[in-house]
Parts: structure tokens; C-alpha cells; sequence
């Protein structure tokens, strides 16, 4: 067969041609300083899917933000999102990936504790500063931390503290249903330090494997340890199943819900039945702008850009911790690890919530934490799910000592 | 753990019993497709899944409870037997592994499809009005919506049994069960008894995966853990066997509830380390005939 190119055409032909070889060695030169490149790797598939879409977006708004002000002197930024698959195998692959193969300046990611701990490895070994966007106690530790390692997410120690201050009184019986992984048990150590510091008792803890569908048969056993508090330490659908089907099982009438952390997408998921009555933490909620500036700015922007759908507290961690990634690179005046590494350790940011910063020894972003409760019944606004009940002003107190981590 | 009291035991023991008659409805449709078909559906969970987002759909426009009950097994089984005619029946014959690997493909296809249509988050599916709160069972307090569930497991066991020990239909599926080349020879299509074998199966699993939404919410991989649950049940009951199934799924339920009075770590274990043990000692299973895998 002979191929034939119509002679009108080939002038076009070779005129393009010409002009992607001219053009290419230019655009290979710019390339690794032209646009500054963010990874995100998060777990696209699997069950913190909705939360992992929720994170995309705010991020690319983040971006946007940056672009459309200019840049760093006309540098754009750039988002690559990569799918983790919950996996810490994966995550480690991805990141790998996005360091070598992709060439990224900075990485923010996450969403569980043992897939942040698999990236915060690849990256603190290639000295890539690296943005944790999800709940852990252990990153903060001298063990995992590093000069790259920063920490934008609530951990489960400032959590535990706000909740549990909130809700503990001296005498009450707190017992504990936990979700059997590194999640679980930090959010039990919390509240356990919590208990004994306000003068609760704590009468039994039952764990669960991951993933469980039914919890029907630790019900009658919790019940019989007749707590004043039930804690259900789990995350996502665990946490939606095991409280609805505790609520089947009467036992909202004799004792007090609480989760360490109340999610948007775990409400609107399971909907207000299910979470009636049902106190937990969060690092955010959009109903807080009538109160704090930064968060209507944030609100009114991310909805410019989704439409009507409001923010979640996950997603908007994301938004939080590469806008402050990009304020550092502007403080900086440059994109090079070393200079933003310092200016995002020295950098005092609002992006969304009210004040922040990185505290020094373990990079954790110090900030308030909501204390929320569920309304009862879907109003006028199908978002409008939580009402604030105490919002825990930022501050180190709510923390392990640097010292109790292991840093020097 | 101390404080073992003779009312958490009896409660203990019969929540046991109540998860137990859930695994069963789980099992029986699973066991089913594998006594009369010798076709391991690995989309089981899927059939699951699709049950409870078809109850989902008809319930948002027409909020009854009861008329989704009726018609999710129908929806289910109808799918099931679309399945079974266009993609199963050119596999019959070739070994087990052939349906195995594409109902195990399948699964996945549903799943994603759903993820597409639905999207990945779950969806909120409220107990109706009528079967919220709980009872007094002697011993403690006890969901009725999980009483009602047991129920309706009582009465689809009782129908299918009366189904195919009692009706001249039931007669010809087991005929055809054990050698359908004598049905077939007397002038029987064999393949219209499968079709329905596997669309009464199919509605089954989507009957469980519509009553399980009250209890679980809904989401495109509710199906997953059902899948692990219906062949442990299965295995351990004898594959194919009903009886089997039923005594299976109670086992298998009350030793979960009560190894978390004694040892909670291990009561979601406690199935596999049954299952194990019947393996070795009684390899076809409490119920099953010997040589049915062959």
C-alpha cells in the first residue's frame, strides 16, 4: 500500500514540521524551571474515594489562586495527581515516580496514616519537602521526621484533646470501639490521656479489623460495660456502620456518641438518622465563615469554582496546605527545596481557617480544632449538617512535647 | 473478660443467631448456583451490591418499602438470568475454572459500572418508620428491623425448599442437577431450569443486598466482605447444600458473637479458623456430597 499525502496539505505538513523542531529544544529547556510541579498522590479508588475527589479539587483551586495572581514572577504552577490506591506500596511507587520520572519540586498527599508514612519515606531520603494532609501522631515523631516532612493535618494527640475535653467529665465511664490499625490506637491513646487528666474512667475498649461490615456482636458486650461515653474510633464507612447499627441497638438512649473525627462526607453519606446526637472533631467546617474571614474567602472561591457544593474538611486541607506550599515559594522568591523548606517553617498563614504556623521541632501545623455536633434534620441547606459547638484555638498545649517525641 | 452475666451471654448468644440467619440469606443464593450448576459465582457480591442500589433507585421515586422488597429480587434475578443466558451457558462444560474467571470479571464490571452511574460515595438508606426501634427479647434489647430480617431469611428458605423438594418443577432441577444428560435425553430443556436456577439465585443475593441497606448504608463495595462471608458459609455447609448452608451460617454466626465475650481480637477470624478445620477433617464440607468439585 502506498501512503499518500494530498499535495494541498503538504505544505501544512511541512510547515509544522519545521516549526515543532524549532520549537522543541526550547520548550525542553524551559521545562524544569518554568513551571513549578506539585504531586498529589491520593487514594483515587478505593473507600476514601469521595474525600480523595474532595482533595483534588481544593488543590487545583490552590493552584488556580497562584496562576491567576501571576505566579512566582510569571512562574505558573502545576498540579500532578497520581493514584496511591490507599496502598503504602503504591503510595512509595508513586511518589518515586513523581520524583524521578516527573521531575516534581514538592509533593502533598495522603490520606491515611500508613501511606503518608510509606511517601514521607521516599521523599525524606531524596530531600523533597513533602505536606502530610492526613491524621498521624506518628510523623510527628523524631523516628519518622525530617527537615522535609511538614504536617498540615490535625494529628490524633490535638484531636483526642479537643473532643475529649470537651465531652469527658470527672467520674464518667468512657468505653471504646476501635478500629484495629495505627489510626485507632492513636486516637485511643489520646483519649485514654485525656480521661486520666480530667478524672474519667475508662471501662473497656473492643477492636474491630478494618473494613468490617457488621458489628452487631460487639454491641451487647459494650453495653454491658454500661459507659456514660461510647467512642467509635474508626474512620469512614466503618465509622458510618458501626454507628448506625449502635443506634438500632438502642443504646443512644443510655450513653453518648463521640467520634475523634466527624467527617462532612461520612454525614452526608449516612445521612442525619444515622448521626444524631453524634459529637466529634474536625479540622474544618464551612458554616465557621460567618466568623472567620479567611473561610468565606475560601468558600466563595472554591464555589466560583464547583458550583454550588461546599468544601469538605479533608479536601480543604489539601487547598490549605499547597496554598501555603506556594506562600513559601513566594517568600522564598524561589523554588529551590532548601529556601522554601525555611520559609515554610518560618511562615505564619491563614489560608482558610484562622492563623497557623509549623511548629519548629516536628513541623506540625499548629491550629484550632472544631468540636461539631450532627444536626438532627436536613434544613433549608443540604449542607448545612454540623453546628459548631466549640472551636479549640491553635496553640502547642494541645500537643506532645517536643521533648516526648524524641526531639532534641 | 469478667462481668459475663447470664443476660450478656443469652444476648450474646442470640445476636449470635440473628447474624448468623443473615449470613445464611447471604450464602443460600451462592450455594444454590453451585449445587444445581457447579458454576462458582464469583459475582455473587456484585448481585449483592446491584440490589441494593435498585432498591435505592425505585425507593427515590417511590418511597415504599415493601414494593422495592418485591421487586429488587425480581430486578436482580432478571439480571441474573441475562447474565447467565448471554455470557455463563457458552461456558457449560469446560471445568469450573471458565465461570469462575468470568463471573469473577463480571463482578468487577458491575462494581465500576455502579461507581460510574452513582458515583464513589455511599448513599444514606433509613430503616422504614414501621420497623425502627427495638424489642424486648427476655434478655436485653433487639433491633427489630434484624428480627424482620430474619424472617424474611425464614420465609425464602421455607420457598425454596417447598420449591424443590415439593413442586414437579423442583422434581426436574435436581434431575437435572444430577445428570442432565438423562433430562435431557427424556426430552427436558435443561438449559431453561439453569436459566432460572441462576436468576432465583441472583434475586437472592439482591433480596440481602436490599434488606442489608438499612443496616449498612449503601456503596459500590458493600458486596466485597458478602463475597468472603457467602463462600466461607458455603464451604463450611457442604457446596450445594441448603441444609448445609442453613447450619453453617448459625454456626458460623453464634461462634463470632461469642468469641467476642472471651477473645474480641479473633471473633472476625473465628469463620476461617472453622472453615479450616472442617477442610481438614471433613473436606466436602458438613453437608456436602463428596466428590461434587470433581
Amino acid at each position: 500500500m502506498k501512503i499518500r499525502i494530498p499535495t494541498h496539505n503538504a505544505a501544512l505538513w511541512l510547515a509544522t514540521a519545521l516549526a515543532s523542531i524549532l520549537a522543541a529544544p526550547g520548550a525542553l529547556a524551559q521545562a524544569p524551571v518554568g513551571t513549578i510541579k506539585i504531586g498529589l498522590p491520593v487514594p483515587l479508588t478505593g473507600p476514601y474515594g469521595a474525600e480523595a475527589k474532595d482533595q483534588v479539587r481544593n488543590a487545583e483551586l490552590a493552584i488556580k489562586e497562584f496562576n491567576d495572581a501571576g505566579g512566582l514572577a510569571g512562574r505558573k504552577a502545576e498540579l500532578l495527581v497520581r493514584d496511591d490506591k490507599l496502598n503504602p506500596g503504591e503510595a512509595a511507587a508513586r511518589a518515586l515516580e513523581l520524583i524521578e520520572k516527573d521531575h516534581v519540586n514538592f509533593i502533598v498527599g495522603a490520606l491515611s496514616a500508613s501511606t503518608q508514612l510509606a511517601i514521607n519515606n521516599v521523599t525524606r531520603q531524596r530531600k523533597v519537602l513533602y505536606i502530610s494532609i492526613s491524621q498521624s501522631d506518628a510523623i510527628n515523631e523524631a523516628a519518622d521526621f525530617s527537615r522535609y516532612t511538614f504536617h498540615e493535618a490535625l494529628n490524633p494527640q490535638m484531636t483526642t484533646q479537643a473532643v475529649g475535653r470537651y465531652v469527658f467529665k470527672k467520674g464518667m465511664r468512657i468505653a471504646f470501639l476501635t478500629a484495629d490499625y495505627a489510626y485507632g490506637h492513636e486516637m485511643t491513646r489520646g483519649f485514654t490521656r485525656v480521661a486520666q487528666e480530667v478524672g474519667a474512667q475508662v471501662v473497656g475498649e473492643l477492636k474491630h479489623p478494618l473494613g468490617a461490615a457488621d458489628y452487631s456482636t460487639f454491641l451487647p458486650r459494650l453495653q454491658a460495660l454500661k459507659p456514660d461515653v461510647i467512642v467509635f474510633n474508626n474512620f469512614g464507612r466503618d465509622n458510618q456502620i458501626s454507628i448506625r447499627q449502635a443506634g438500632d441497638f438502642g443504646m443512644k438512649k443510655s450513653m453518648a456518641f463521640v467520634t475523634p473525627v466527624l467527617t462532612y462526607t461520612s454525614r452526608l453519606a449516612a445521612g442525619p438518622q444515622v448521626y444524631e446526637g453524634v459529637v466529634g472533631g474536625s479540622s474544618y467546617f464551612w458554616g465557621i465563615e460567618t466568623s472567620t474571614p479567611s473561610a468565606k474567602r475560601f468558600n466563595t472561591s472554591y464555589r466560583a469554582a464547583n458550583g454550588t457544593v461546599e468544601p469538605s474538611d479533608y479536601g480543604s486541607v489539601a487547598y490549605s496546605a499547597v496554598k501555603s506550599l506556594l506562600d513559601a515559594v513566594k517568600a522564598a522568591g524561589s523554588a529551590e527545596t532548601e529556601k522554601v523548606v525555611d520559609a515554610l517553617a518560618a511562615l505564619k498563614y491563614d489560608t482558610y481557617k484562622g492563623a497557623q504556623y509549623y511548629r519548629s521541632c516536628d513541623h506540625q501545623s499548629v491550629q484550632s480544632v472544631l468540636v461539631i455536633g450532627s444536626n438532627s434534620t436536613s434544613g433549608k441547606n443540604p449542607a448545612d449538617v454540623f453546628k459548631v459547638l466549640q472551636i479549640v484555638p491553635g496553640s502547642t498545649g494541645m500537643l506532645r512535647s517536643c521533648a516526648e517525641l524524641g526531639h532534641k | 473478660m469478667d462481668g459475663i452475666t447470664f443476660e450478656l451471654l443469652g444476648l450474646q448468644l442470640f445476636t449470635g443467631l440473628a447474624l448468623g440467619a443473615i449470613y445464611v440469606l447471604l450464602a443460600v443464593g451462592l450455594s444454590l448456583i453451585f449445587g444445581m450448576l457447579t458454576v462458582v459465582n464469583f459475582a455473587h457480591g456484585a448481585f449483592f451490591m446491584v440490589g441494593a442500589y435498585a432498591g435505592f433507585s425505585v425507593y427515590r421515586v417511590l418511597p415504599n418499602f415493601w414494593v422495592c422488597l418485591v421487586f429488587v429480587p425480581l430486578a436482580t434475578g432478571t439480571l441474573g438470568m441475562l447474565a447467565e443466558r448471554v455470557l455463563v451457558r457458552p461456558l457449560y462444560g469446560r471445568g469450573l475454572d471458565y465461570p469462575l474467571l468470568l463471573t469473577f470479571g463480571l463482578a468487577y464490571v458491575m462494581v465500576e459500572l455502579v461507581r460510574i452511574g452513582f458515583g464513589k460515595q455511599g448513599f444514606p438508606f433509613d430503616t422504614p418508620a414501621l420497623l425502627q426501634g427495638s424489642a424486648d427479647i427476655g434478655v436485653g434489647q433487639f433491633p427489630l428491623y434484624r428480627l424482620f430480617v430474619i424472617g424474611v431469611t425464614a420465609l425464602v428458605l421455607g420457598g425454596l425448599w417447598f420449591f424443590i423438594e415439593k413442586t414437579s418443577f423442583g422434581l426436574i432441577v435436581r434431575a437435572g442437577a444430577r445428570d442432565p444428560h438423562i433430562v435431557r435425553i427424556l426430552g427436558i430443556d435443561v438449559g431453561r431450569v439453569w436459566l432460572l436456577v441462576f436468576g432465583l439465585g441472583t434475586g437472592i443475593a439482591g433480596l440481602g443486598g436490599f434488606l442489608a441497606a438499612p443496616m449498612q448504608g449503601i456503596s459500590p463495595e458493600m458486596g466485597a466482605p458478602v463475597l468472603i462471608v457467602a463462600f466461607v458459609v458455603t464451604v463450611v455447609g457442604g457446596m450445594g447444600s441448603l441444609v448445609g448452608a442453613v447450619a453453617a451460617g448459625l454456626l458460623v454466626g453464634v461462634v463470632e458473637s461469642l468469641a467476642v465475650l472471651f477473645f474480641p481480637e479473633a471473633a472476625k477470624v473465628s469463620m476461617f479458623v472453622i472453615m479450616a478445620l472442617v477442610l481438614l477433617v471433613r473436606p466436602q464440607g458438613l453437608f456436602g456430597r463428596a466428590g461434587l468439585m470433581n
